[in-house]
């Protein structure tokens, strides 16, 4: 009964997603885009059109989101917190070799995540991209060696940090050029197609870069690395 | 069928994608199944809107040459694929969130069938 | 091209209608990480490489690895 339901709930669905878009048809950039595209170069010297949008345009909307991936981490860990007094669990400990590879692998992920955080305004990459990676780099450190403690008191100080930057460089852009996040004369904007341009966006998408490894990290980590699944808990369950 | 574009392609294998999710959500009784479901709709979705912006006859707006500056009209529209980014990232803190949800509820129940948190119900 | 397109869009629907239907959770979540890996692919050919690179590193890889994550931390305790 329930499954006819879904099924004729589905067809209803594709009907109206089918009817919703135009099929064949390309579409043209609205009057918006169309002042980014043209535009886009000569405001904020960044070839990356994309990170342009992000980072410039809609920059508020970039703080909104890393604020959002913040909170859904937090509520994660606040779902899975330890309880007091169970110890993490211990599992066979990883070879010698794996553990000193990822060690030594660490660094030059965290890198290659920098590098791509970096040139986000020139080349596709950017904050968000740099961020998995870097998480990723920690990932591997935590999955080659169960028992690696990650320095939570500097990622939250990092994590503290680099939101607090963000917001500061957006009330300069308020001070000097009337609108918050704005690019016009905060820094010098500089020359099309090299690293040192595109004025405010390198430094808000290594910001971003930052929170969001930090923050992927701690998801990770929390995720990994909450010892097992309380039998505390069986009291409200009951039915087990 | 005369005319197979690959945006025409884009979008309907989109709309597949999300209804298959939303079936697999709806009928699976596993939670990490339904979980697995929403993890593919949000996978359709992202392909439909960027699918929505996108023209087989523009380029990426990524003006890293002399010969994209000069004509506007050769770049593909960036606000759709600006959009898509942040979906994607907001999209691995929502899974996330309801995977802490599942082992939540499997921690008190030990088991992952839906049927089984039946005194959940309103 | 578009025959090759056609044929990965064939696969990822294929593979999004296995995940849904294979009884091992941990194929399940794999495969809808290869949904994730197509459809990135896709968006490199639709001139998005921004959104391709966002998909790959965070669709097809961390939240792949989060799935198997929680599918490990959800049946060890049957066994025990």
């Amino acid at each position: 009964m329930k499954q006819i339901f879904a099924i004729i709930l589905l067809l209803i669905m594709g009907w109206f997603l089918l009817g919703l878009v135009p099929l064949g048809q390309p579409t043209e950039p609205g009057v918006v885009a169309q002042h980014y595209i043209s535009q886009g170069v000569q405001e904020n010297r960044g070839a990356n059109l994309v990170t342009s949008v992000i980072v410039n345009y809609r920059g508020f909307d970039t703080l909104g989101e890393v604020t959002v991936l913040f909170l859904s981490v937090a509520g994660a860990g606040f779902v899975l917190r330890r309880r007091e007094g169970i110890e993490r669990r211990v599992n066979r400990p990883s070879s010698e070799i794996l553990q000193t590879g990822a060690r030594m692998l660490f660094a030059p992920i965290v890198i290659f995540g920098a590098y791509i955080f970096v040139h986000g305004h020139l080349s596709p990459g950017g904050g968000f991209q740099g961020g998995a990676v870097v998480a990723s780099a920690v990932m591997l450190l935590l999955l080659a060696d169960r028992g690696h403690h990650l320095p939570h008191g500097f990622m939250h100080w990092l994590e503290s940090m680099v939101g607090f930057t963000y917001v500061m460089v957006g009330l300069a852009g308020l001070v000097i050029a009337g609108s918050f996040l704005s690019n016009q004369g905060v820094l010098p904007l500089g020359t099309w197609n090299r690293l040192f341009s595109g004025g405010v966006i390198p430094i808000i998408y290594t910001l971003v870069g930052l929170k969001v490894g930090t923050e992927l990290s701690s998801l990770l980590d929390t995720m990994i690395d909450t010892g097992r699944p309380d039998h505390a808990d069986n009291s409200e369950g009951g039915t087990s | 069928m005369n005319a197979l574009t690959p945006a025409t392609l884009y979008l309907v294998t989109a709309i597949l994608l999300i209804l298959i999710g939303l079936a697999g959500a709806l009928v699976r009784r596993n939670l990490l199944k339904m979980v697995l479901g929403f993890a593919l709709v949000d996978t359709g979705i992202h392909l439909l809107i960027a699918a929505l912006g996108s023209n087989p006859n523009k380029s990426a707006p990524i003006l890293n040459k002399e010969s994209l500056l000069g004509d506007p009209s050769l770049i593909l529209d960036p606000v759709p694929q600006a959009l898509v980014l942040t979906a994607i990232v907001i999209g691995i803190g929502v899974t996330a969130l309801m995977l802490a949800y599942v082992i939540r509820l499997f921690a008190m129940r030990q088991s992952l069938d839906i049927r089984d948190f039946g005194r959940l119900k309103w | 091209m578009i025959i090759l397109d056609l044929l990965i869009c064939l696969v990822l629907v294929a593979s999004a209608v296995v995940a849904m239907n294979v009884r091992n959770l941990v194929s399940a979540a794999v495969l809808v990480g290869v949904v994730s890996l197509l459809v990135s692919y896709l968006f490199l050919r639709m001139g998005a490489p921004d959104v391709a690179m966002t998909e790959a590193a965070i669709g097809a890889g961390l939240s792949t690895v989060i799935f198997l994550i929680a599918i490990r931390r959800t049946e060890e305790e049957e066994q025990g």
